[in-house]
Order: structure tokens, then sequence, then C-alpha cells
């Protein structure tokens, strides 16, 4: 019986064949972060499931907890545990709420040195019990990362590692990452590593609550014209 | 269990040095690192000493003998009901009932041997159609299962005499007449040998073979669960601890399948020579009986264990056992691994960490922020109110912000955006706070949210981060 003529393209049709010229569809699963101009730019349409994404940050405070916003508040409300390890700060419990987060899902771990942040976050991943892993591991190597890919992988978890901007030059095993910067009260979200083609501009999201990040209002105008617009009205309260 | 007196002072370690013991000055058993110098059982303590120094001697020990039997019918009881104890190295197991349900008799003798053995200790398995026949065979060292009755009497009669457990002088009053097996016994005239050896012998052998009933008291597991193992060296390193740890979780999890139960805290205790012992409890968010579960908990707090002093006896107690429903596998093929136990992670988090590293955050009906995100147990729910801009983190604790020609600076100048919003609460309850709330931004385009506050000494203060 004479072969079946098999395109070249159906050939490569498959999700575990990457080519080069285009954006991989590794067929993981991926979670739509909420913002359509970044999910454009990244692998799947979304933040991946199962695997490392490394968010650098220049400094805190720029936007790159609202930057998950929506995909957590998401995976919150179909009642999936978010796991937060070693956040620097106190996750402000209204200011969460106000974002759509079930607290009742959140979970925060304290730990009391990099070595268990990272053990913290591996077993997180491995258990495959979360709907996301977030950590803020310090001074991460190589091998240790490595480690974490794999407890991740399989998984259904996205696992955001929020690492210093030094971290950009040295190699990593996160299929995905990012490096955030404030961009004309914006933020510029520049992707250093993703399954597919790098992406030379950053793509740039729109300024994100507060609105005030627009560079027009100084406290001398006044600026609760333009908040109250917005329902950030600045208020009195007396209790 | 051939070696069981033997083993309750091994099964303690990985690595155990020489042993012997010694029962009346003579050795009893002798494990196989004291086989390899020439120590034999029967020989005088001192001609064992004399062949290998570094021996290390105990005298045998027939009450923890006992507890050991009890402790292995116990976790027996998961696989049968019908489990019967022949002291002091036996137990017997009713499964013919129970072969299907374990996927036939290699599958259970699998299962059995596994767990004997992870327990620590050595076994032989036989079976046969009658209790007594199925042990005479273990104890003659024959891993045989004979299936019919018909069977029963050749497999018998090879059997040596010593299987009866007769006295010495029995078994040379046999060997002077040339009678050196069961078979062999069976076929002397039974008046001569009921009169000069004693009826019981003859009605052994009956039972043995189906030919007298042979009635035994089923066990009936304790409704407690305490297990305990003798270290053979003094243990210094937490972690080796767990290798010893590990032989009583598995004989709790055996314990706690018979009982259908399982249990919500255990407590492993560590004897010391001098001291109080170290109670190391283990709690569980939702009851479970799954070794491997119990042994990732308790190597996380092994590891993390500051040992007071050398450890010599470790012991494991569990209290209440809860039923617990046995687990039906799922019918969904899903992709990826499966989902894990959420429980099973906080444990196991916990168990490292500490209890108070993994927690919740609530929010509370409260207009001090400081007080509106509280700390909780994961899981609780609270009433809001409605706010102004909240930023994501809050500072533990507000930073004072340097105020130069009336402008706050963190990192350079400060740029108020958003503000001011007065909070005045908490008269009542004297942490009365009035504060003016800014969205500012640093000069580095970052996010924070300040105040200046207007009692006491006032000035400026960094109280969260718009991350």
């Amino acid at each position: 019986m004479a072969s079946m003529p098999i395109s070249f393209a159906a050939l490569l049709d498959r999700p575990d064949i990457w080519r080069g010229d285009s954006l991989s569809r590794t067929g993981a699963p991926t979670l739509p972060c909420g913002f359509p101009g970044l999910d454009a730019g990244l692998p799947g349409g979304g933040w991946p499931a199962g695997a490392l994404t490394e968010i650098l940050l220049a400094h805190e405070g720029i936007g790159e907890l609202r930057l998950l916003g929506p995909a957590l508040a998401g995976l919150s409300r179909r009642g999936l545990r978010l796991v937060w390890i070693a956040p620097p700060h106190l996750p402000y419990a209204p200011a969460l709420a106000a974002a759509g987060i079930e607290l009742a899902n959140l979970v925060i771990v304290r730990t009391a040195s990099p070595k268990e942040t990272l053990w913290a976050t591996e077993q997180a991943l491995a258990s495959n019990a979360c709907g996301a892993v977030l950590a803020w591991p310090q001074g991460a190597k190589y091998a240790e990362l490595r480690r974490l890919q794999i407890a991740a992988e399989g998984g259904r978890a996205p696992a955001f590692l929020f690492r210093v901007p030094e971290a950009a030059s040295e190699s990593s095993p996160a299929p995905l990452r990012i490096a955030l910067a404030t961009s004309d009260g914006g933020l510029a979200v520049r992707v250093l590593k993703r399954r597919g083609v790098p992406l030379a501009q950053p793509i740039l999201l729109p300024s994100m609550p507060p609105a005030a990040r627009g560079k027009s209002h100084h406290v001398d105008r006044h600026p609760v014209a333009s908040v109250a617009a917005r329902d950030f009205s600045a208020r009195l309260v007396h209790a | 269990m051939p070696r069981l007196p033997l083993e309750i002072f091994l099964r303690g370690s990985s690595t155990p040095e020489p042993f012997a013991l010694e029962e009346r000055h003579r050795v009893f058993a002798c494990d196989r690192k004291a086989f390899g110098r020439g120590v034999r059982a029967g020989m005088a303590v001192a001609a064992a000493l004399a062949l290998a120094p570094a021996l290390r001697i105990a005298p045998r020990d027939p009450a923890t003998e006992t507890e050991a039997l009890l402790g292995v019918a116990g976790w027996a009881a998961q696989f049968t009901p019908g489990v019967a104890l022949e002291f002091p190295d036996g137990v017997l197991l009713e499964v013919s009932s129970s072969l299907k349900l374990f996927g036939g008799l290699e599958s259970l003798l699998e299962r059995l041997r596994r767990g004997l053995a992870e327990m620590g200790w050595s076994s032989v398995l036989a079976g046969a159609p009658t209790p007594r026949a199925a042990f005479w065979l273990a104890r003659a060292g024959k891993q045989e299962f004979i299936g019919e009755s018909a069977e029963l009497e050749p497999a018998l009669a090879a059997l040596p005499l010593e299987v009866l457990r007769c006295s010495d002088e029995t078994l040379a009053a046999f060997e002077a007449i040339g009678v050196r097996t069961l078979g062999e016994l069976r076929a002397l005239p039974r008046e001569g040998v009921a009169r000069r050896f004693g009826q019981r012998l003859l009605d052994d052998s009956d039972r043995a073979l189906g030919r007298l009933p042979d009635p035994r008291n089923f066990f009936v597991p304790p409704a407690r669960f305490g297990a305990a193992i003798e270290l053979p060296a003094e243990v210094t390193q937490a972690e080796a601890l767990l290798f010893a740890a590990r032989r009583l979780i598995v004989q709790l999890a055996g314990y706690l399948a018979a009982r259908s139960g399982g249990v919500q805290r255990f407590v492993l205790r560590l004897g010391h020579r001098d001291k109080a012992p170290t109670e190391i409890a283990i709690g569980l968010v939702v009851p479970s009986r799954d070794a491997e579960h119990f042994t990732l908990l308790v190597r996380e707090r092994l590891s993390n264990l500051e040992l007071a002093a050398p450890v010599r006896e470790l012991a494991l107690k569990a209290d209440d056992v809860v039923p617990l429903p046995g687990s039906n596998l799922g019918l969904a093929l899903e992709q990826g691994k499966p989902p894990g136990q959420w429980e099973h992670l906080v444990e196991r988090l916990r168990a490292r960490l500490g209890t108070e590293a993994v927690c919740g955050i609530a929010s509370r009906a409260e207009h001090r922020p400081e007080r509106a995100g509280v700390i909780a147990d994961a899981g609780q729910k609270r009433l809001q109110l409605d706010f102004g801009e909240r930023p994501f983190w809050l500072l533990e604790s507000p930073r004072p912000l340097a105020e130069i020609g009336a402008v706050p600076h963190h990192d350079g100048p400060l740029e108020l955006l958003v503000g001011p919003e007065r909070i005045e609460s908490g008269w009542w309850d004297g942490d009365d706070v009035a504060r003016d709330y800014f969205v500012a931004r640093m000069q580095n385009e970052a996010l924070v949210w300040i105040y200046r506050e207007w009692r006491g000494e006032g000035g400026w203060y960094l109280h969260g981060v718009f991350a």
C-alpha cells in the first residue's frame, strides 16, 4: 500500500516541534495575563503554566504585582491557592481584595534564609497543589533554578520568580524572562527570553492604577480633580 | 520471623556493628557480621568475645519480643481480620478470603515481604490449609504454599521434629530411636508414643493435618498505637534517626489501614540516656495514613532538630484514630502531574519552617491601614470597608522620611500625586492615628504610599509600595 502523502507543514504541525521562525506552540497550557498587548507577545498567549517565569525588577513599586493581578484574581476565584513565598513586605489585604483576589486563597510563606525560600518554592511547585506560586528568591544559582523548573514541569501552576535586574546577565532555565521598567507612567515589559523568536521591542502597557502614574499631576496643582474622575477620591474618614 | 529476637536490636540502624544475643551466658543468636568472624549460637559468650572483640552483646529480651510480635500482628491486620499470634515469633494470617482483594497470593506475599522488610524483620512466609501446618513449614524455613489438604501429609512428613518445639531431652530420645522427621514420628505406634512422650505431640500433628480442630483466638488491634525501637548505638545525628523512624511509620500505616482509620497527630519520642525524652508532635491538617507523607513530615522535622543529647530509643505514638474512608482511583485521565494534596503541602512547609511561617491574610473593617490587613490563619474571610487607593505592599512598620524644604524625601524628593486622604481613627483603644495619606512618586518612578502625621512630632512616613 502506497504511503499517504504528508505535507511538510503537517509534519511540522506538532506541538513538540519548535520552529525557530515562529512563536512555539508548545501545547503547554498558558494562563492569559489579562493584558491583550502582553498576551500577544507571550508564547501560547499568556503566562506559562508548569514553568518558571522570571520577572526582573529595576526596583519595587513599578507595578509588578498589578501586572499579575488579573491572572491571580482569576485563579483565586476558581478556588486555586496562590502561594507567596518570602515576599519582601506584607501583602496588604485591602489592596489585594480590591484587585479581585480572594483573600481566602492567598497563603504567605515566610522563610528565614534564601535556602529555605528555594526549598519552599520547590515543595510548592512539586506538590502541584497550588494555583500559582510567587517567590522572591535571593541570589539563586542556575542549578537551583533548574531544580525549580523541573519541579514545576508537568504541573498546572505558573511560577513567578521576582529577581533583581542584574540576573539578566546570568543564564537561566526559565523559559520566560521579562524585565520591567516604568516608561512614561506606564509599564514597559521587555521580554528577555521566550520560546520562539526574541522580541526586540518592549511591550508597553497602559498606565495602571493608581491612575496618577501620569506625569501631569503635581501636588501644587491639586490632583484631586483628576483623581476623582476615577473614583479614587480623597476622602475624609472619621470613625 | 526466625530472627525476631535478634532483629529487635538490629533494625534501628542501617549499618549495625557485629552483634550477638546472649541467653544464660551462651550466644543465643548472632548477626551476619558476627557469624563471619566465627561466632556461633550455643557458644560461650567469653569465646565469642575472643573471636570478635568488637562484638556487641545484649541479653535476650522476651518482653520486647512479645511487643514486637504484637506490633507485627497489628500491622498485618490490614490484610485480613483473621490474625492470630504464635508465640514467640510467628504470626498467622487467614488469607483465603483476602486473596482476591490483594490481587492473588503472589501479590499479597510480595506486600507482606516488603512491609516486613521495611519494618526491619526478616521473614519466612509459608501457607497451608491449617494454621499449624503453615507455621511448621515456616519454622522449618520452607517458603512453601500448600493449597490442597491432600498435599499436606507428604509435605509435613519431611519436616524435622524441631518444628514441634519439644524439649531437648525428647528430641534426643527420638534421635536415639532414629526418628528425625514428622513422617517417621507418625509411623510409630501411636499408643507407644503417647505413653512415652505424651499425647500432645500426636494431637499437634493431628491438628496440623486438619484431623483435630485447631481453634484460634483472633488478635484484636489495640485502640491506640505505640511502638518503639531501641537504637543499636547512640545516635547523635537527627537525620540518622529517620531510618529507624521509617520502620515505625510503616508499622503505624499498616495499623491504621487495619483499623480503616487515619491520624491527625502523632508523636515521635526520642529517648536519651540521662535526660527527659524529646517529644516531636506532628500535626496534620487532615487525617491521613500515608506512610510516605508521614516520612516526609518526620524528615523535615528531624532535619531541623538540634539534638539535646544522643538518642537511645525511638518511640512512635498515635492516640486518636479517626475513621478514614478508602481512596478510589480517579476515572478521568488527566494530562501532566496529578494535582497534589494542598494539606500535604501546608504540613510539609510547616514541619520545616514552623507553624507561623505559613499563614493567610485577611482584611478587616478598620480604617487604620496597619490594622485593616492582618495575618490570619489561611482561609479566613472578613468584612472590608470601601477604601481609597491602597498599595499591595505594606511596610510592617512605617519608616520615617526626611523632610527637606517642606518636601518629603525618599531617595530624592517625592512628588505627591494623590491626596490627601485623611485617616483619623482609633481613639477608642488609645492607638489613635491622625494622618494624611498621599500617593507619591519617587525619582525612579516607583509609586509609594506615604503619610504626614498630625499627632505628636508629626513628620512624613513611608507606609506602602504600589507594586
